[in-house]
């Protein structure tokens, strides 16, 4: 009895081990529960160059992650990027005339999308979009720019 | 020239003869499992021989593989000046790649080998067929519940070793080598998605705990009953797994990626 007993409790505590293991991955490890959680409503919007951003880059305000890109795709008619994104339905006061940047965290970094609050007195809402967009700065364009510049002001 | 042609067509039609005998016994096991349920008491003693003593193993090495990544993570970032990271490279390699694996093999190993020589003995000593003789069915008394404790077994090992492993990464890159602690787990945490990486991991140590046990089960079911017949098999338990898991890792990463 007592044999079969130890044996239980040592069966216990590997099964309740294992499973504290995974909460730790699922809790302290992965962003679980953070944003993903809790009411959230979808806006799109039109960018002509998104190069670098991906599903599941940072929406941000103010610097602050308050959602994520859920989509991308291009608009078979004027060839621009749709970007779907859901914001936290915390910061569900974002003005209709907000604009979105695509801007790079660090020199290196990842693309993420940046909002700038406008000033309109009505909200975005589930399925609303926001009609002033900047594109992403392509690097590789900035660069040949400037040099373009130098080779003529040489002449 | 016939007799090749002959040969060729015996060989084929007993790989799938053998095939189909596996598939049969497979099913039979997975059917059987509710009459395991029923008696939970055979699961225990599995879990315990299977689970519980493989638990230190799993535990120390998993510790070690995660400092020789911190190590190694820190040595490669700090080149670029990027050793904040080493919380997400010490993360991702483990959670999605080394916990499952690394565990399934040393799972293979210790549990797989011992499960096969046992069975195998079991088959040797005709302790099977006394089984039979008794009415009892062998799949539902001996294979049943070993399947069923190494399917539970496995993904439970996988996350210890996970999780004890990014333990370790923060023992040497945090404590030792001065990376920032606030870093370490913060970037671990914005990189690391719950459904995209863990449960990738989960899922292929759960595919893993299956193939693994199975694998050791049915070697020592099928095995010539004689003492060489016995190593034969163990040996055989631990090269196949160690096969079949790495193979199916790359096919399992190349599906869920």
């Amino acid at each position: 009895m007592s044999n079969s007993r130890r044996l239980e409790i040592a069966v216990g505590i590997f099964v309740a081990v294992g499973i504290a293991a995974l909460l730790v991955l699922a809790v302290n490890v992965s962003n679980v529960g953070g944003l993903n959680s809790g009411n959230q409503y979808t806006v799109r919007a039109n960018f002509d160059n998104i190069s670098g951003l991906k599903t599941r880059s940072a929406v941000a305000i103010a610097g602050v992650t308050v959602g994520r890109v859920v989509s991308i795709t291009v608009d078979p008619v004027t060839f621009e990027a749709v970007v779907e994104m859901t914001i936290n339905s915390n910061f569900s006061e974002v003005p209709v005339d907000s604009s979105a940047g695509i801007y790079t965290a660090g020199l290196l970094g990842e693309k993420y999308i940046g909002i700038e609050p406008g000033g309109a007195p009505d909200f975005l809402e589930e399925g609303g979009v926001i009609r002033l967009t900047q594109s992403s700065i392509v690097l590789e364009k900035l660069i040949s720019q400037f040099l373009f510049s130098q080779s003529n002001d040489d002449k | 020239m016939f007799d090749w042609f002959a040969q060729l067509g015996k060989n084929t039609i007993e790989f799938y003869a053998r095939l189909g005998k596996e598939v049969l016994l497979f099913i039979q096991t997975i059917l059987s499992f509710w009459a395991v349920i029923l008696r939970p008491g055979l699961i225990i003693q599995q879990l315990y021989s299977i689970g519980v003593r493989s638990m230190l193993i799993i535990i120390v090495s998993g510790f070690f593989v995660g400092m020789v990544l911190g190590l190694q993570g820190y040595n490669t970032l700090v080149d670029f000046g990027a050793e904040e990271s080493l919380g997400v490279i010490v993360a991702l390699s483990l959670v999605r790649e080394l916990g499952p694996v690394v565990t399934a093999l040393l799972y293979a190993g210790r549990a797989g080998s011992a499960l096969t020589a046992e069975i195998g003995l079991m088959k040797a000593t005709e302790q099977l067929s006394g089984l039979e003789m008794m009415a009892v069915n062998p799949v539902e008394r001996i294979l049943a519940p070993r399947l069923l404790a190494g399917i539970i077994s496995m993904p439970l090992l996988a996350a210890m070793f996970s999780a004890v492993g990014i333990f370790g990464g923060y023992l040497v890159g945090v404590d030792l080598l001065g990376v920032d602690e606030g870093s370490y787990w913060s970037q671990m945490q914005a990189k690391v998605d719950f459904d995209k990486d863990i449960v990738n991991g989960v899922i292929k140590s759960f595919v893993f705990g299956i193939v693994t046990t199975w694998i050791a089960v049915y070697e020592g079911y099928n095995c010539v009953p004689t003492s060489e017949g016995v190593s034969r098999a163990t040996t055989r338990t631990v090269v196949y797994s160690a096969l079949v898991v790495l193979g199916l890792d790359f096919l399992l990463t190349a599906l869920m990626l």
